[in-house]
């Protein structure tokens, strides 16, 4: 059996692809910003001196991480609709999304704050600066840079995983590419531009991240080292 | 929930651990070429498992899915079961990522081992299988451990372009029937959760343990 490949019929969805691309783009920066604020919330509870806060944060974190992000998104989605508490598909997604992403920024984050060296906290307590003040510049600002690569792969990985909101109806990338391959029946055509498109996206999305961090950590560049 | 619709419940998990392990054995052995093909001294051979490695690693295992269960179709052997796509899919992705966790163990193993077995004359081969890979194999066992993790959540997405019946595809069947969508994706989630969590305080132990003996 000799296959033809036919790319001009699924090519001429495009429209459709971008309309799918802008959606997934969409998902995955609201989840990013959304996700890295929960994930450093938590991963300062985690560090925190109330007990009960630590163990709350520690069972959220366990729970996310062993469960698939399929399954929770299921529960929250058609869990929440089913008591009443209906939303717009894309809240839903990104609720789902946030949930997920800001258990592992949280692991990520957690590991950048214990290499802070403790001479480092006592150091900024001697100049006299507050609480505040010694979490965000001398805690929280030089463990997101340390832990920058291992972020960056994270929400990459969370980018591609947004295809599994097409599961509970969102029409990103492959939401749209299930409507596309009911139009043409051009199964295999449609999963590889899908594959040309994801790697673009997350090419693109690596290259973002090295930028902001190029914008955000100046100290490294005016220092000249690698980390 | 009723026995029968546990007992569903049960055979989806089935399924999942059955996919799991086929992934596990199949990709391992695929991550492990995939790994010694990074290192190998022939530039063409290295460059080539690199792209290979991101062409995987930047696309959704869904993606992967679809090319997987299509693919055989036109390649004229015709329609697979879903458990050989589910495999293969799982299995490509899953090479990628234990082959460079895999790397980065090899290469972490000190420069000196290598230069040590050379000058003892051993072949590459020697050297690698005698001297590097049973280091790196102390290095290697909690992240790949936690990748194991990683491989029976993945699972969960077989369901959805290839319809293999597992764990996530039985709960929705169920809830599909019963609008308890609390109670399924609850218990599926607590399955999920049984087979992951003691494999991810093992990583954890593991890693205690090494650096433990390293410091």
């Amino acid at each position: 059996m000799k296959y033809e490949f036919d790319f001009a019929s699924v090519l001429a969805q495009w429209p459709l692809f971008l309309e799918g691309a802008w959606t997934t783009v969409q998902l995955s920066f609201l989840a990013t910003v959304l996700g890295f604020v929960l994930g450093a919330l938590c991963a300062v509870g985690r560090g925190s001196r109330y007990g009960w806060l630590r163990r709350l944060v520690g069972a959220y974190v366990e729970a996310i991480r062993n469960t698939p992000l399929l399954v929770q998104s299921y529960f929250l989605v058609f869990g929440l609709s089913s008591v009443g508490a209906t939303m717009p598909i894309m809240v839903g997604a990104v609720l789902a999304l946030v949930i997920n992403i800001g258990a592992y920024t949280c692991e990520i984050l957690r590991a950048g704050i214990e290499s802070i060296h403790g001479g480092q906290i006592e150091a900024a307590e001697c100049l006299g600066l507050s609480h505040v003040q010694i979490l965000w510049h001398v805690v929280l600002r030089p463990a997101v840079e340390r832990v920058w690569p291992a972020l960056t792969s994270q929400f990459v990985l969370m980018m591609l995983a947004t295809s599994i909101m097409s599961s509970v109806g969102a029409e990103e990338l492959l939401g749209v590419a299930n409507r596309i391959q009911s139009d043409t029946f051009r199964n295999f055509e449609v999963f590889l531009v899908l594959w040309g498109l994801y790697l673009a996206l997350s090419y693109l999305m690596r290259t973002g991240f090295w930028l902001l961090g190029l914008m955000v950590f100046t100290r490294r560049r005016k220092l000249g080292t690698p980390l | 929930m009723t026995s029968e619709q546990f007992f569903s419940l049960l055979q989806g998990a089935w399924g999942t651990l059955v996919l799991s392990l086929l992934t596990f054995a199949i990709g391992g052995l695929a991550g492990l070429a995939l790994a010694m093909a990074r290192i190998s001294p022939a530039r063409p051979v290295r460059v080539a498992a690199a792209a290979w490695i991101q062409l995987i690693q930047g696309t959704p295992l869904l993606v992967l899915m679809g090319l997987c269960f299509y693919g055989p179709n036109i390649a004229g052997i015709g329609s697979v079961p879903a458990l050989l796509a589910a495999t293969l899919a799982m299995s490509i992705y899953a090479s990628a990522f234990l082959g460079e966790i895999w790397r980065g163990c090899i290469q972490a193993v000190h420069k000196s081992q290598w230069e040590a077995a050379e000058c003892l004359g051993l072949t590459r081969w020697q050297r690698m299988r005698q001297v590097v890979l049973p280091q790196a194999l102390r290095l290697a066992t909690p992240p790949t451990v936690g990748f194991a993790v990683q491989i029976i959540k993945n699972t969960s997405v077989a369901s959805l372009v290839i319809g293999f019946a597992e764990l996530s595809y039985n709960a929705k069947v169920l809830n599909n029937s019963t609008f308890q969508p609390f109670v399924y994706f609850g218990a599926a989630a607590l399955l999920y959760f049984a087979m992951s969590y003691p494999l991810s305080r093992w990583s954890l132990a593991l890693e205690r343990k090494l650096n433990a003996s390293r410091r």
